[in-house]
């Protein structure tokens, strides 16, 4: 990562106003979203919208056809390009023609996409943007930094200065008087435009029509008032028959803005008169700019789906600290990173996409149904293939894929991290897991690995094995979590076998884009684990879990290394997480938890894998409870807690705060104990509350289950 | 229908009333218009959008008692326009919208112009949600189609919503239950 972009993390991180307003926004988005959604089934609702758009999107050329043919008919004028370039000549064409001298726009991400005022700047026209948030940064001279709230990284001190600046006149920082500013400046300026020019939100191919979605009017008047009407339409806006406006309708405000609907929408279908009665001149540009590339992409032609409603943003726990200068070039956040290097190229997404944490928070509430961080997965894995990894990266999967060596090197490390030892915590660990960040202690390297313990424990012979997979972090820095489960599991008549020969799961070199690394590793792992005849591979990791259960068959998959899938698949089917094991062991009354007694009460947090690929969160809860703790749900207990394996190290200066606002969360709970299913989420979470002091305890479900068996 | 139509265009700012007849509503707009200043000079003038509610001896009537009133919506009286009247199609309960088809210049400047909207519709045009209204509306007759829900509104600076940014600051909607004859 270039120190530019470390610097502008930096700044943004420190901007109070920025990660204030982000941070307030986004807690109340979640709640207002919820609000919006409610009696609608939305699983439903965005099936239908993600088929319909990807139905437009397998179909371009043929939805373009016919939009065209529509269009025309109706007796709009059509011009359909690939080119950002030939966009621009076509409206300085028709600019020409109509002897245009000034501008009105309503708001359009296709506009910024190919930074069209500054070309029809550059031709002696005056362009107003009329949308308030699009006005304030073009005065600003900047960017948007958000999709649907251009400004929102903005006071209203800023904007009054550039108003008072705008209108040679001191404002106050009174945000209705703002609005009246702009209200009254903007009004003239509408009144005597020559061109309007829009985007739009959908663009149905049997009947011609663009749809607008606005709040302020300002797009009503942009397509009313001036004589001529341009809109810019990216061709992913395709819908194919009139009646599929009616899901996206239904999905975009409520996902936006949580509202049920926007003040207007506008169904535009060919020339409408203009108030000297003649007919408006109705031009629509169809853009292409590698949307078609896209939609031939296997992988990347559901980002189509998008329906630019901003809401993988309003959920993302990065954005809300970074904002969409640092998080995005014209298109920000998740989706912005996918556009970004599309539309613009793969290159410009490099330093971008290294700042998702792949916590899947995006892929829950995209009513485009895009696996978002999936995509940006696949960015990373096309990143590596084209440029391969940095020097240091490659020297660490070196030691990562051979597993003596890198085993060999851990055990070293619990030798050599002794000086620096305080505790049960250390500062520094070597190798990868170096460069640390303040806030949060982390774990000494455990003197003597599960690996090695597990062969002292005497186990009752039973009829039923499951092999347990254990994960570095258990292996080596939390081995008592793992004798926990060969306890909780020999009392439910599970006999446990370790197969030495497992090694790291490959995520971290997944998630760095490594997947050949990856793959070597998922090859050694599923040897070691389908050699003996098991019932399950059990594992107290759900990112191991995921690796086992999904992540080997998708690396697999994405390399083309199709003869291994049956074995990755086997493998797959055995596999299951800690906490659902033991809630049907419990269920099935093979396991009976102390019961009756009153214990304190305790909060539980949610780890990203386990709640958002696994859809395990309701079984520790219960677990938990069955054993005599009292829950207390926290707020956002289900928000990622900066861990992300080796994000926390790559990115302290956001793994950082992220961490701060869940110990935050924790602690207003009032709970003395904080229970997980992830020992990254405890070592990152534990080291925080060491740091921070509070006495609360944070540990593994399992650790304390295995407190609370029956005799 | 009409209490969850009522209860959803409310709760995103509209005014909502409903008159039993075309003569009550009458008598309440011209109310309203009187109460709200409408006068013969530019910034208060009234400018009613024609459409099958209003009868000519109507708007003989009307334009006699209310000077500033205009059934003539140009594009200059409507900018000065204090409030503009439309009339409507459609209703939508669930979210509190109304429909219309504005193909003629005038329903656009009427309702988009003036700081207070004032928009007609019968209580019988109310459907229950969207896709009740796109098995209702086509584009092939309409060219422009407007949805409305609440007065125009803001939230771009510090996320503050401001009612009015560009559009109407009020909307006000008139439910009539007889129309008496309009055809629609």
């Amino acid at each position: 990562m270039k120190t530019d972009f470390k610097e502008s993390i930096d700044r943004a991180v420190n901007d109070a106003n920025l990660t204030g307003a982000l941070g307030k926004f986004s807690e109340a988005y979640k709640v207002n979203r919820a609000r919006a959604y409610e009696g609608i089934d939305f699983e439903a609702l965005r099936t239908v919208i993600a088929e319909r758009k990807g139905y437009a999107a397998a179909h371009l050329d043929r939805m373009a056809a016919e939009f065209t043919r529509n269009a025309e008919a109706a007796g709009a004028h059509v011009f359909q390009t690939s080119d950002p370039e030939k966009v621009k000549e076509y409206i300085l064409k028709v600019a020409r023609e109509n002897a245009v001298r000034t501008v009105v726009k309503s708001k359009s991400m296709a506009t910024e996409e190919i930074h069209l005022n500054a070309c029809l700047e550059k031709a002696g026209i005056d362009v107003r943007e009329t949308d308030l948030g699009e006005w304030i940064i073009q005065l600003a001279g900047q960017t948007p930094s958000h999709m649907v709230m251009p400004a929102i990284h903005m006071t209203k001190e800023e904007v009054s200065d550039l108003f008072s600046k705008e209108v040679d006149e001191r404002l106050s920082t009174d945000i209705p008087q703002l609005v009246e500013v702009a209200r009254n400046e903007l009004r003239s300026r509408f009144l005597a435009a020559d061109m309007g020019i829009s985007g739009g939100n959908i663009a149905v191919a049997e009947t011609g029509s663009i749809v607008l979605v606005t709040n302020e009017g300002n797009a009503r008047m942009v397509t009313t008032l001036p004589k001529v009407h341009i809109a810019l339409v990216g061709i992913e806006k395709f819908v194919e028959k009139f009646e599929d406006v009616a899901p996206v309708l239904e999905a975009l405000p409520r996902s936006a803005t949580a509202q049920l609907l926007t003040s207007y929408v506008s169904i535009i279908t060919g020339p409408a008169p203009n108030s000297d009665g003649s007919d408006k001149e109705l031009h629509i540009i169809l853009m292409d700019n590698r949307r078609t590339e896209m939609a031939a992409d296997p992988k990347f032609k559901q980002a189509l789906q998008c329906i630019r409603c901003g809401s993988c943003l309003n959920v993302c726990p990065v954005f809300r600290l970074v904002g969409g200068h640092v998080f995005g070039k014209i298109y920000t956040g998740g989706i912005g990173t996918i556009l970004t290097a599309w539309f613009d190229e793969l290159k410009k997404s490099e330093e971008i996409q290294g700042l998702c944490i792949q916590c899947g928070n995006c892929k829950e509430i995209c009513p485009g149904k895009i696996d978002i961080p999936e995509l940006i997965m696949e960015i990373r894995r096309r990143l590596v293939q084209k440029d391969g990894l940095p020097l240091l990266q490659r020297a660490i999967y070196g030691v990562v894929n051979n597993r003596k060596l890198f085993h060999g090197m851990l055990r070293a490390a619990s030798v050599a991290a002794k000086p620096f030892a305080s505790g049960k915590f250390l500062r520094h660990l070597p190798l990868f897991l170096a460069d640390l960040t303040d806030g949060r202690s982390l774990p000494a390297i455990a003197e003597e690995p599960f690996r090695d313990r597990f062969r002292k424990i005497s186990q009752p012979k039973c009829s039923e094995k499951a092999a347990f997979y254990a994960g570095c972090l258990i292996d080596f820095a939390y081995p008592e979590m793992g004798e926990a489960l060969v306890k909780i599991l020999n009392k439910a008549g599970i006999e446990v076998v370790f197969p030495d020969e497992q090694t790291c799961c490959g995520a971290p070199a997944r998630y760095s884009g490594a997947y050949e690394v990856a793959a070597r590793n998922a090859v050694d792992n599923i040897e070691a684990l389908l050699a003996e005849d098991v019932k399950y591979v059990v594992s107290a990791c759900p990112t191991c879990t995921v690796a086992l259960e999904h992540e080997f068959i998708s690396t697999f998959e994405s390399l083309g290394q199709t003869d291994r899938l049956p074995r990755a698949q086997e493998l797959a089917g055995k596999t299951v997480d800690f906490s659902t094991l033991v809630k049907k062991l419990v269920d099935e009354g093979r396991l009976t938890l102390k019961e009756g007694q009153k214990l304190c009460s305790v909060t539980y947090h949610d780890s990203c894998h386990l709640k958002r690929t696994l859809r395990v969160s309701q079984e520790p809860r219960e677990l938990l409870q069955k054993a005599g703790y009292e829950l207390t749900e926290m707020f956002e207990c289900d928000t990622c807690c900066g861990m992300g394996g080796s994000y926390s190290m790559k990115l302290p200066e956001i793994s950082g705060p992220i961490l701060q606002r869940k110990l935050r969360n924790i602690k207003e709970t009032g709970a003395p104990l904080v229970a997980m299913d992830c020992p990254g989420c405890v070592m990152q979470i534990r080291g925080g509350m060491d740091q921070d002091g509070a006495d609360i305890r944070v540990r593994h479900t399992v650790e304390i289950l295995a407190e609370r068996l029956k005799d | 229908m009409y209490e969850q139509f009522k209860l959803r265009a409310e709760a995103v700012g509209a005014e909502v009333h409903r008159c039993r007849s075309r003569g009550e509503a009458v008598v309440f707009i011209r109310t309203f218009l009187q109460q709200e200043g409408t006068a013969d000079m530019p910034g208060s003038y009234a400018v009613w959008a024609p459409g099958p509610f209003l009868t000519d001896s109507d708007s003989a009537r009307l334009g006699g008692d209310i000077p500033g009133l205009s059934f003539d919506v140009s594009r200059q009286r409507a900018a000065d326009a204090r409030i503009g009247i439309t009339e409507t199609d459609w209703a939508v309960a669930d979210t509190g919208s109304l429909v219309a088809d504005q193909t003629a210049v005038e329903q656009r400047l009427a309702s988009t112009l003036p700081t207070i909207h004032v928009a007609i519709i019968g209580t019988d045009r109310i459907l229950s949600d969207k896709t009740a209204v796109f098995s209702r509306i086509t584009p092939r007759t309409s060219r422009y189609i407007a949805f409305i829900t609440g007065p125009s509104r803001t939230a771009d600076i510090e996320r503050v919503l401001t009612i009015g940014v560009h559009g109407p600051k009020r909307l006000i909607i008139v439910f009539v239950d007889e129309m008496e004859g309009v055809s629609p």
